[in-house]
């Protein structure tokens, strides 16, 4: 859903902005000697001037809209789908007084001690950049930091053995990639997008069903037509793959396709690799244009490569994708927004005229990145020492929550819950899809004050071994008590 | 989607190439194909394990894009840089330089940064609005804390990407709840304005500002044009330095704008990118906004803090919009954030807490306002020695006084595009296309050499 267009309502827009003068014009002197503030605003009452932005709505996301939510039934709350928004899940969860209270509706990793975390390797590199005299604040090109770019582009492309950044993709090697950085992933998909609206030939995207919740937005507002195809299997908990295949087989020729590169979000069900290759065969054949959204990199498995493999299975046949990267996660930057877009090309020549052209993109937009974020990750990826460290703080992250995965599954089972918890052990990266329904979800949250987005999703970030037991007594108590 | 509709009329619609029919793809599974077209072998093969990777299409689906000509602003720096002649001058971008011509970081930024590192904050998402204590800083800075739009919380105030993100949001609002309505742009204006109403499918056109016979601003012409647009039209206006001509209208001016746009029922839009930076002083150049508010108006505001803190990379900024009430300002910075967040899902946190912690302590806030003073200072000076270097080396006559009455970064000088290409060529002078220069790139020690450059470029070049 786009939301609400208040664009169109019933009168034309010309009528609108009409009787919104009208009530401009009837609202104050026309005297222009008089320079006192005619219909003061403050007045608030009869005497007050119409704003000329009355008619714009207050938008349903609004998190303040949260703190209403809690004070409705909980049976109608069930209802609202908003209540599928993580910061409203958040804004509930911050009202709710008791002690035992978990968020498991946060997209952020916590430690075991439920806290946010700075990676070591990050405050010593910044604390570098700090120290460093030497550095200014100067405008970044529009395409961002150079050096940032390259690393970003060898970090998900690779090589088949990426050691310490060694032996370089061929497509980087034939400076067919054109890479620039972007803010976050949410800025990568955007300028991906944008550019894929005006240059590219087919402005219908494949999104899977589901995915995460922006995704939708973003493609929309660039100027593309969105459409789904299926992707995750209620029954088996599983990826739905006959389905996936039929799909994408029954697309357009040309159509752009979005493709979680690991850790789906929201249902960590992945495809093997086996899958995968199936899945690039038939996209090739139909020239159909992989759009990756590569969130998670070394975090779902642990492992640098095996979480580029998906990616780099397309670009060593030769073809052309888009690749969008955000180091919020990996590198903890969340709030910094760092990313990049790559976009693997034929040529060398279209790579360049490619990047041009997403210039054009961005220069409206925002100009040029922010340095700071940018800076951070180029200063770990280009020392190997840095490098080494991180790859070992990013491998106790991704290890702390296959941890509490297993831990949960062995939790359930311990209790004899019914049904088949495999799948929490199954699905990957920092999210699960548990199957819960809505109605179980509600009850999680009155009786155990356990919070999670209405789609039973729950963050495996925001688990830890102590509490492991609480949301495995909760999920037993809703799957034995509420239908 | 309005977006939609400008990309599709806008952009080279590169069709699908026969090429894709005439391909003959094999893609059974097992075996290796060859199929020849114009002579070349182009269905490729490899063996990896049992599986051949076959790909489908040989040419680019990207193949008719064109190069995009480079920007004409920060176009320019990159000419600068493969220049290696010893004279060269980047007067190109408005980044402002110390009198050695290197960039300058602020005393209180470094202080800041230490200050962020010892505390040991964490880089957690901000919400889709902001640094919430940035927010609040940034408006009190532009109003004044005790005004009356601030105490009766009547702005509606979201973080954005410096400058061009903030006008980009606002630029979208206007766009989703005006649709139809214009932007009036001043001619000339920043070079990226258009840019950002063309991609945020806001119509605009132009109000006469620059005069070129006066070398100053064409008021009459600005009045009329004014008055002349569809009420209810949006008015970009510079709250300060106006950029790239430098020239500012009066307080007595300020008045009579405000009074036009007030009885065409105009949506003032203030781009606001150098407060403090052109007089010097943080209140003086805030005046003009101000006063618009202080009439009970409602306006849009984008700031940025690029060149008076020096954070030009960070990227802070802030879009503020003056509503007749609290009530509606809720609604208005809700719509807000959902133009920001599928740009970028919320805004990036290092630039906001410098800005944050700079103005929110009192002495770094002290401390600003110096060296803010001397940055302004330098600027001002500098105006002064270009002026008497060309006052004494020109010998037609020309009043050049239009250098010392411009304000800010930047002096329209008057030069067309051919002698400004006379300024690059013949003396490796960077400067944009229509004649504007940026004072912050120039020093004391080239002012003489600046002046001849011009006065060459003006009496030997039409």
């Amino acid at each position: 859903m786009h939301g609400v267009n208040v664009s169109q309502s019933s009168s034309s827009p010309a009528d609108r902005r009409l009787s919104a003068l009208v009530r401009h014009l009837e609202g104050h002197s026309m005297d222009s000697a008089n320079h006192s503030i005619a219909a003061a605003p403050t007045s608030g009452s009869t005497g007050a001037r119409i704003s000329v932005f009355d008619h714009v709505v207050r938008a349903p996301e609004d998190p303040i809209l949260g703190v209403i939510l809690t004070h409705l039934p909980c049976s109608l709350c069930v209802r609202l789908s908003f209540l599928n928004f993580p910061v409203v899940v958040t804004v509930a969860y911050n009202k709710d007084p008791s002690p035992a209270k978990l968020n498991l509706g946060v997209g952020a990793y916590r430690t075991e001690e439920g806290k946010p975390l700075v990676l070591n390797v990050v405050r010593r590199a910044e604390q570098m950049l700090v120290n460093d005299s030497s550095r200014v604040k100067e405008y970044l090109p529009i395409v961002g930091l150079a050096d940032f770019n390259k690393l970003s582009a060898k970090l998900i492309l690779g090589a088949d053995r990426l050691v310490y950044l060694h032996g370089t993709s061929p497509a980087i090697q034939e400076n067919r990639v054109t890479t620039v950085q972007c803010l976050s992933g949410t800025g990568s998909l955007r300028v991906g997008a944008e550019f894929l609206a005006r240059h590219y030939h087919q402005h219908t995207i494949y999104i899977p069903l589901p995915t995460w919740g922006n995704h939708t937005k973003v493609f929309g507002l660039a100027g593309l037509s969105v459409k789904t195809y299926r992707y995750y299997d209620p029954a088996t908990r599983g990826l739905n793959f006959e389905g996936l295949l039929e799909d994408l087989r029954s697309a357009p020729s040309g159509a752009i396709v979005l493709l979680h590169a690991c850790a789906h979000n929201p249902t960590g069900v992945d495809p093997t690799t086996h899958q995968w290759e199936q899945i690039r065969q038939l996209m090739r054949s139909k020239a159909l244009l992989p759009f990756f959204d590569s969130a998670y990199q070394g975090f779902a498995s642990g492992n640098l490569d095996a979480d580029a493999e998906s990616v780099r299975m397309f670009v060593r046949d030769g073809g052309e994708c888009l690749v969008a990267q955000s180091f919020a996660k990996n590198m903890g930057l969340y709030g910094e927004r760092v990313g990049a877009l790559s976009i693997v090309c034929r040529t060398a020549d279209v790579a360049g005229r490619v990047e041009s052209q997403l210039k054009l993109v961005i220069r409206p937009m925002y100009s040029n990145p922010p340095i700071h974020g940018a800076s951070i990750v180029s200063t770990i990826l280009k020392d190997r020492t840095m490098f080494q460290e991180w790859t070992i703080e990013l491998k106790a992250m991704a290890d702390r929550i296959i941890s509490m995965r297993q831990q949960l599954f062995d939790a359930l089972r311990g209790r004899g819950t019914p049904g088949d918890w495999s799948h929490i052990i199954k699905q990957i990266g920092m999210f699960t899809f548990t199957g819960l329904n809505s109605e179980q979800v509600a009850f999680m949250r009155k009786e155990y004050h356990i919070y999670m987005t209405s789609d039973g999703r729950i963050s495996m970030a925001g688990l830890s071994s102590r509490t492991v037991p609480h949301l495995a007594d909760a999920i037993h108590a809703a799957v034995t008590r509420v239908a | 989607m309005a977006s939609a509709i400008l990309s599709l009329t806008s952009a080279s619609i590169a069709t699908s190439r026969p090429l894709l029919d005439n391909l003959k793809v094999n893609s059974k599974f097992g075996s290796s194909s060859q199929t020849t077209f114009l002579g070349k072998d182009y269905i490729k093969t490899k063996s990896f394990t049992r599986t051949n990777m076959t790909v489908a299409v040989e040419v680019s689906r990207f193949n008719d894009i064109t190069m995009a000509p480079p920007d004409p602003i920060l176009g320019v720096s990159e000419a600068f840089k493969a220049d290696d002649h010893e004279m060269k001058l980047n007067l190109g971008v408005g980044a402002y330089r110390t009198e050695d011509l290197q960039p300058y970081v602020l005393n209180v930024v470094k202080k800041a940064e230490n200050l962020m590192l010892e505390r040991g904050d964490n880089k957690e998402y901000l919400p889709i609005e902001g640094l919430a204590a940035f927010n609040k800083v940034t408006a009190e800075l532009l109003f004044g804390a005790d005004n009356a739009v601030i105490q009766e919380q009547r702005v509606a105030t979201v973080q954005g990407l410096s400058g061009t993100g903030s006008l980009r949001l606002a630029a979208a609002l206007i766009e989703r709840y005006f649709p139809g309505s214009k932007v009036l742009i001043s001619s000339p204006t920043w070079g990226n304005h258009k840019n950002i109403f063309n991609d945020a499918g806001v119509p605009w056109s132009e109000y006469r500002y620059y005069d070129p016979k006066t070398v100053g601003l064409d008021f009459d012409g600005m009045i009329a044009d004014i008055k002349a647009a569809p009420e209810g039209t949006f008015v970009l206006l510079h709250g300060c330095a106006h950029n790239p001509t430098g020239i500012d209208p009066t307080p007595e001016q300020w008045e009579r704008i405000a009074d036009v746009i007030q009885e065409k029922s105009h949506i003032p839009f203030f781009d606001v990118a150098y407060q403090g930076f052109a007089s010097g002083s943080l209140d003086k150049d805030a005046s003009s906004v101000r006063l618009f508010a202080a009439r009970g108006m409602e306006l849009l505001i984008a700031q940025s803090y690029s060149k008076n803190l020096g954070l030009y990379a960070e990227r802070i900024g802030a879009i503020n919009v003056v509503c007749s009430s609290s009530e509606v300002a809720k609604r208005v910075k809700s719509q807000l954030k959902r133009i920001a967040r599928p740009m970028y899902s919320n805004p990036p946190i290092h630039g906001a807490r410098i800005v944050a912690n700079v103005v929110g302590n009192s002495d770094l806030f002290n401390e600003w306002k110096e060296e803010m003073e001397l940055m302004a200072g330098r600027i001002m000076s500098v105006r002064k020695k270009l002026y008497d270097s060309l006052s004494a080396k020109d010998n037609s006559g020309k009043d050049w006084s239009f250098i010392l009455k411009q304000i800010g970064m930047f002096s329209f000088t008057g030069l067309n595009k051919a002698q400004t290409e006379n300024m690059t060529s013949k003396w490796h002078v960077y400067m944009t296309k229509d004649g504007r220069i940026s004072l912050a790139g120039l020093s004391s020690a080239k002012c003489e050499y600046l002046a001849d450059a011009i006065i060459d470029s003006f009496h030997n070049v039409s």
